[in-house]
C-alpha cells in the first residue's frame, strides 16, 4: 500500500483551514443577502403604505386572493406554468413567496452573488484539501471521523452547488454553509487524527463505493431537511396571511411556497432514497466479504435500517390522504434527525462492529 | 399513482359500508379488518413503527451477537436487566413484538399488491381512456394550426399525430376518425406502476430469503494455530450452528492448513503507530482427503470459497508453546496454548490447564505480553507493541483438582481457582514465572518444569454456508431496479383532436395529463408541440424562451374558442 506523505497531510490542514475561513465570509454574506433583501421589502412595503395608506391592505388581498384560491398554492411567475400537473391555475407572482418553479429571477441580489462566489472559492480550496489528505494517507479519504466530516462536509457543498446551477436555492445558503462550517470546525477541532493507514477490516473497494454513496445520500437529505423546515414555516405564514394577517417575516418572500418546497424535497428525497438503498445495498455485500455474514443488525446497520424505513414512510405519506404537506415535512425532519443521530451519536458512543479502532484485532 | 391510491382509499370506502356496518356478521368483520389492514394509512403506521421497534437492538447489547455483553448487564442491572429480557429486549430482531410487526406489514404488503397488480393488468390492455371533452382544462394543453392547402384534413392530422405519439413509445388509439371531430388518445410510462409493484415484491422476496438462509445454512468458528489443519466435519469445529435444515452429509470433506499468519504493523504514521494493517494467512487447502493439494491467501475483506463455504479471517492472537513436566519429569503438556489478546499491544490473556500432571495437577494464569516492558517507578512490566520484539510470559501456577474429570464442561480460556492451591505469585515468596523463549523455570515444591519453547499466531476463522444469500441479492436488485422506474418514470396520457375549419384550416389540440407527481410534464407538452408542428411543417410562433417556456398561453384566444366552440 502507498505510504504516508505527512507533507501533503500538512498542506491539506492548512488548505482547510483557508477554506474554513472563505465558508465564514461566504456564510456572513448570505446572512448579508437576507437581511438585505427583508430590508429592501420592508422599505418597499413602507412606501407604498406612504403613497395610498390604505389601498395596500386591499391590495394585499387582493393578491392573496387571487393566489390563495387553491388553498395553499400561493403565486409564480409565469415560468412556473406546468411545474405542477394538478394545477394549471397559475396566478401571477403575487409578492409574497418567490416563484415555485425555484428558477433564477431578473432581480439582482448582489450579496448573494458574492456569496454564491465565495462558494464556489471555498469548496475550490475545501476539494484541494480533500484530495491532498487523500494523497498524504495513500487512500480514499474517508476512512476515520475526521475524515468523513470534511469530505462529507466537501460533499454537501459541492451538491449544494450542483443545484445552484439548475435552481435558485440561494435562499438555503445560510443553512448549507453553516452546517459544512460546523462539520469542518467540529472535525478539525474533536476529531482531528493524523493521516493514517486504515485498519485491515476497511481496507476494500466498498470503503469507496459504499460511504461516498452514503455521504452523498446524506447530503440530499441535508438539503431535503433544510427545505421542509422551510416549508413548515412557509404553510404557517402562507395561512396566516390568507387570514389576514400582517407579514411579519419578509425574508419568506424569498422563498417558495410550502406546495413547490414539498414538491421539490420529494423529489431530491426520492434521489436520495435510492442513494441510501444502494448504501444498504453495498453495505450488506461489504459485510458480507469483511464479517462473514450479510445483516447481523449492528448498531450501525440498525440505524441505517431504520433511516430507510423511515424514509420509505415519508415516500408513502406522500401518496396517502392526509399525510402529505406538514405531516410529510415531519418525517423528512425525523429522517434527517435519524441520519444525523447515525452520524454523530452511533458513530461516537456506540460500540459495534462498525466502532473501527478495534475491528480485525 | 398518488392521485390513484387517494382515490382507492375513497372508493373502499362506499356509503352503502357505512351504512351496514351495525350488522357486519363475522365476514363482513373480516373484510372490514382486511381492509384496514391493506390501506395506505395502516402500511405507513406499521411502517412507522417498524423504524421504532428496530432501535432498542441498538440500545441494547443483543444476544445472537453479544451474548457476553447481554450476561454482563444482565448482572449489572439485577432489578431491570430481567424485566428487559422479559420484554424480549436482548433478543429485539427475533422477538414476538418485532415479528408481529413485519407479518403484519408484509401481510398488508400482499393485500395490497395483489389487486393493484389486477387493476394494472387490466388497465394495460385495455385501450387509453376516452378523449375528454374539453381538453383545455387538462394540466397542459396547446393547439396547432394547420393553415389551409396543406391537403391535411382532420382524419389525416389524427393519424399523423398519432404517428408523432407512437415515435415517441405511446401506446394509442385512434377514434372517432368518420365524424368531424377525429381524436387520438395516448397513454406511456406503465413500467412506472410495474416498476412498483416489483419493488413492493421484491421486499418481500428479500424476507423470504433471509428467512430460507437461516434455515438452510450453517455457520461455525474454529481456531487455527499455525501448522495446524481443521477438517470440515462437526468435530472439527469449535463451535457449530446448523440452521433447522442441516444435516451432516451436507458438510464436504475439505481440509484447510495454516502454513503461517503474517501481520504488518504501521510504523509510519505517529498518530496511529503500531496499529495492525495487514493480515495474511497463507493456507494448504484441499477440497477432499485425496485431492491435491493448493496454495491459498485468506485475508481480511477477502473470504476463501470452499466446499460451498466460505471461510473468513474474523480474529488472530498470539499462541506461545509451552512444555509442562511434572514432579517425575514427563511430559504432561507441550503445545502451543491459543491467548486472548485484551488490547492493542496483545497483552493476552492466558491459561494453561495440565490435568496429567502427576501426582498433583497444575494450572496457570497470567498473560503473555508481545514486548514487555518494565515500569521503573511501579515494578509492573506491560505490554508495549503489538509485535514480539521482547516477548514474555508472566504466570502464576496452581496445584489441586482443576475439576475437570467429573464431566462438566468448562471455558478453556478461564480456570476457576477458587478450590486450587497456589504457589506462584507476584506477591508470594517464590514469585510469579517470568519466561523469555527459550527459559524454563522449575515449579516450587518439587511440582515440575514449565519452558517457554517459543511463539506462533493463530487466525479465528468463521465458516458459513449461506445458500439463501444470492437470493437476497437477486430480489435486493430487483428491488432497486423497481423502485427507480417507480420513482423517476412518469405515466401520463395524451388526447389529441383535430375539426376542418370552415375556412380550410385545419385546428389541432392536444392536452396532457399525468397521473402523479410529473415534474416533467411540461417539457413533454412543449416536446410534442414541436414535434406536431414538425410533422406539418408549421413554423412555431409562440416565441420559446429559453427553451423552457411553454406555449400554454394561447395568444389568439380566437382559435381556442373556434376549435372548442365544437365542444358545446
Ligand atoms: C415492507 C414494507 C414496505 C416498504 C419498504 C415500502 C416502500 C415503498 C417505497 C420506498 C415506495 C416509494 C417508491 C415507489 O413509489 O415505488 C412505496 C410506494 C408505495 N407503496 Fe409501499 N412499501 C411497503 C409496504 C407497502 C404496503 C403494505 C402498501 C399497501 C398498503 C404499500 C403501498 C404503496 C403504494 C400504493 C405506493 C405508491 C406510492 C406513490 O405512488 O407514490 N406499500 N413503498
Amino acid at each position: 500500500m502507498p505510504g504516508i506523505n505527512a507533507g501533503f497531510a500538512l498542506l491539506s490542514q492548512q488548505f482547510m483551514f483557508m477554506a474554513g475561513v472563505a465558508y465564514a465570509v461566504a456564510f456572513g454574506a448570505y446572512a448579508w443577502d437576507l437581511v438585505a433583501y427583508s430590508k429592501l421589502m420592508r422599505r418597499g412595503l413602507a412606501l407604498e403604505s406612504a403613497a395610498a395608506a390604505d389601498s395596500v391592505a386591499a391590495a394585499r388581498l387582493v393578491g392573496v386572493g387571487s393566489a390563495g384560491s387553491i388553498g395553499q398554492d400561493l403565486g409564480a411567475g409565469p415560468e412556473d406554468r406546468g411545474v405542477r400537473p394538478s394545477s394549471k391555475v397559475h396566478a401571477g407572482s403575487d409578492g409574497i413567496t418567490a416563484g415555485d418553479s425555484m428558477k433564477y429571477g431578473p432581480e439582482k441580489r448582489r450579496a448573494a452573488r458574492v456569496a454564491v462566489a465565495l462558494t464556489v472559492l471555498a469548496a475550490v480550496v475545501h476539494g484541494l484539501a480533500v484530495v491532498f489528505r487523500g494523497i498524504g494517507a495513500g487512500r480514499a479519504p474517508w476512512g476515520n471521523m475526521y475524515e468523513f466530516c470534511t469530505t462529507g462536509g466537501f460533499t454537501v457543498t459541492l451538491i449544494f452547488l450542483l443545484v445552484l446551477t439548475r435552481r435558485d436555492l440561494r435562499f438555503l445558503g445560510t443553512f448549507i454553509i453553516g452546517l459544512v462550517l460546523i462539520m469542518i470546525t467540529y472535525a478539525s477541532l474533536e476529531a482531528w487524527t493524523p493521516a493514517g493507514h486504515l485498519v485491515p477490516a476497511l481496507q476494500s473497494y466498498w470503503l469507496i463505493i459504499h460511504v461516498s454513496i452514503a455521504v452523498m445520500s446524506s447530503a440530499l437529505f441535508t438539503m431535503t431537511f433544510a427545505m421542509s423546515v422551510l416549508q413548515l414555516f412557509q404553510s404557517r405564514r402562507e395561512a396566516s396571511l390568507a387570514s389576514g394577517k400582517r407579514d411579519k417575516a419578509l425574508v419568506m418572500r424569498l422563498v417558495p411556497n410550502a406546495l413547490s418546497l414539498e414538491n421539490m424535497s420529494y423529489r431530491i428525497n426520492g434521489i436520495a432514497f435510492v442513494g441510501w438503498t444502494l448504501t444498504l445495498m453495498f453495505g450488506s455485500i461489504w459485510a458480507e466479504k469483511a464479517w462473514g455474514r450479510f445483516w447481523g443488525w449492528d448498531t450501525k446497520e440498525v440505524w441505517t435500517f431504520v433511516i430507510w424505513v423511515v424514509y420509505a414512510g415519508y415516500l408513502h405519506a406522500r401518496a396517502t390522504r392526509g399525510w402529505t404537506g406538514t405531516r410529510a415535512a415531519w418525517l423528512s425532519i425525523a429522517g434527517y434527525l435519524c441520519v444525523v443521530f447515525n452520524f454523530t451519536i452511533v458513530n461516537v458512543f456506540f460500540s459495534g462492529l462498525h466502532s473501527y479502532a478495534g475491528v480485525g484485532s | 399513482m398518488r392521485n390513484d391510491s387517494v382515490q382507492d382509499v375513497q372508493s373502499k370506502k362506499p356509503a352503502k359500508d357505512d351504512i351496514a356496518l351495525p350488522r357486519l356478521g363475522f365476514l363482513g368483520m373480516l373484510r372490514w379488518a382486511w381492509r384496514q389492514l391493506t390501506s395506505m394509512r395502516t402500511a405507513l403506521f406499521l411502517l412507522l413503527l417498524l423504524a421504532v421497534a428496530a432501535v432498542p437492538g441498538s440500545l441494547f447489547p443483543q444476544r445472537p451477537s453479544n451474548p457476553s455483553n447481554v450476561t454482563q448487564y444482565l448482572a449489572d442491572h439485577p432489578t431491570s436487566g430481567p424485566i428487559l429480557d422479559w420484554f424480549k429486549l436482548f433478543d429485539v430482531y427475533s422477538s414476538p413484538w418485532f415479528a408481529a410487526i413485519y407479518l403484519l406489514l408484509f401481510t398488508s404488503l400482499v393485500g395490497c399488491v395483489l389487486p393493484r397488480a389486477k387493476i394494472h393488468w387490466k388497465a394495460m390492455r385495455s385501450a387509453p381512456p376516452r378523449t375528454p371533452k374539453r381538453l383545455s382544462r387538462l394540466a397542459e394543453y396547446g393547439t396547432v394550426e394547420i393553415p389551409a392547402g396543406s391537403g391535411v384534413d382532420a382524419a389525416q392530422a389524427v393519424k399523423d399525430a398519432a404517428a408523432v405519439l407512437k415515435a415517441r413509445r405511446y401506446r394509442v388509439d385512434v377514434r372517432d376518425l368518420d365524424t368531424d371531430r377525429p381524436s387520438v388518445g395516448a397513454e406511456i410510462g406503465f413500467l412506472k406502476e410495474v416498476g412498483n409493484l416489483v419493488f413492493h415484491i421484491s421486499i418481500l422476496g428479500v424476507l423470504a430469503s433471509v428467512a430460507y438462509s437461516g434455515l438452510a445454512g450453517y455457520s461455525g468458528q474454529r481456531i487455527v494455530v499455525e501448522g495446524e489443519t481443521f477438517v470440515n466435519t462437526l468435530v472439527g469445529y469449535d463451535t457449530f450452528t446448523p440452521g433447522a435444515y442441516f444435516n451432516s452429509d451436507r458438510l464436504s470433506p475439505y481440509s484447510v492448513q495454516l502454513d503461517k499468519l503474517a501481520v504488518t504493523y504501521d510504523r509510519e504514521s505517529p498518530g496511529h503507530y503500531g496499529q495492525p494493517i495487514d493480515f495474511t494467512a497463507s493456507l494448504t487447502t484441499k477440497s477432499g482427503p485425496d485431492a491435491p493439494a493448493k496454495k491459498q491467501v485468506l485475508k481480511v475483506n477477502d473470504p476463501v470459497a470452499l466446499g460451498g463455504t466460505n471461510i473468513y479471517l474474523v480474529g488472530n492472537g498470539y499462541a506461545p508453546v509451552v512444555t509442562v513436566k511434572d514432579s517425575k519429569g514427563n511430559i504432561a503438556f507441550q503445545g502451543p496454548v491459543v491467548t486472548i489478546p485484551t488490547d492493542g499491544a496483545y497483552t493476552s490473556l492466558m491459561v494453561i490447564k495440565v490435568p496429567d500432571a502427576k501426582p498433583n495437577q497444575l494450572g496457570f494464569v497470567g498473560f503473555f505480553l508481545p514486548t514487555a516492558l518494565l515500569d521503573k517507578t511501579t515494578g509492573v512490566t506491560y505490554g508495549s507493541d503489538p509485535d514480539p520484539i521482547n516477548p514474555q510470559l508472566n504466570l502464576n501456577a496452581y496445584t489441586g483438582d482443576l475439576g475437570l474429570d467429573n464431566g462438566i464442561p468448562r471455558n478453556v480460556y478461564t480456570l476457576d481457582t477458587s478450590k486450587l492451591k497456589q504457589i506462584n505469585g507476584r506477591d508470594m515468596k517464590a514469585g510469579g514465572i517470568v519466561l523469555a523463549p527459550g527459559q524454563s523455570y522449575s515449579l516450587p515444591e518439587h511440582n515440575g518444569t514449565i519452558s517457554f519453547d517459543g511463539i506462533k499466531r493463530y487466525a479465528a476463522l468463521d465458516i458459513r454456508h449461506d445458500p439463501g444469500q444470492n437470493f437476497v441479492l437477486i430480489f435486493a436488485v430487483l428491488a432497486l431496479a423497481g423502485l427507480m422506474a417507480s420513482l423517476f418514470m412518469n405515466r401520463r396520457r395524451v388526447w389529441i383532436r383535430t375539426g376542418n375549419h370552415p375556412d380550410g384550416r385545419t385546428m389541432v389540440e392536444f392536452g396532457l395529463l399525468a397521473r402523479g407527481e410529473d415534474h416533467r410534464l411540461a417539457g413533454e407538452s412543449a416536446a410534442i408541440d414541436k414535434a406536431l408542428h414538425a410533422k406539418w411543417l408549421v413554423p412555431v410562433d409562440t416565441p420559446v424562451q429559453d427553451g423552457k417556456q411553454t406555449p400554454t398561453i394561447q395568444p389568439d384566444a380566437g382559435q381556442r374558442v373556434t376549435v372548442s366552440s365544437k365542444d358545446q
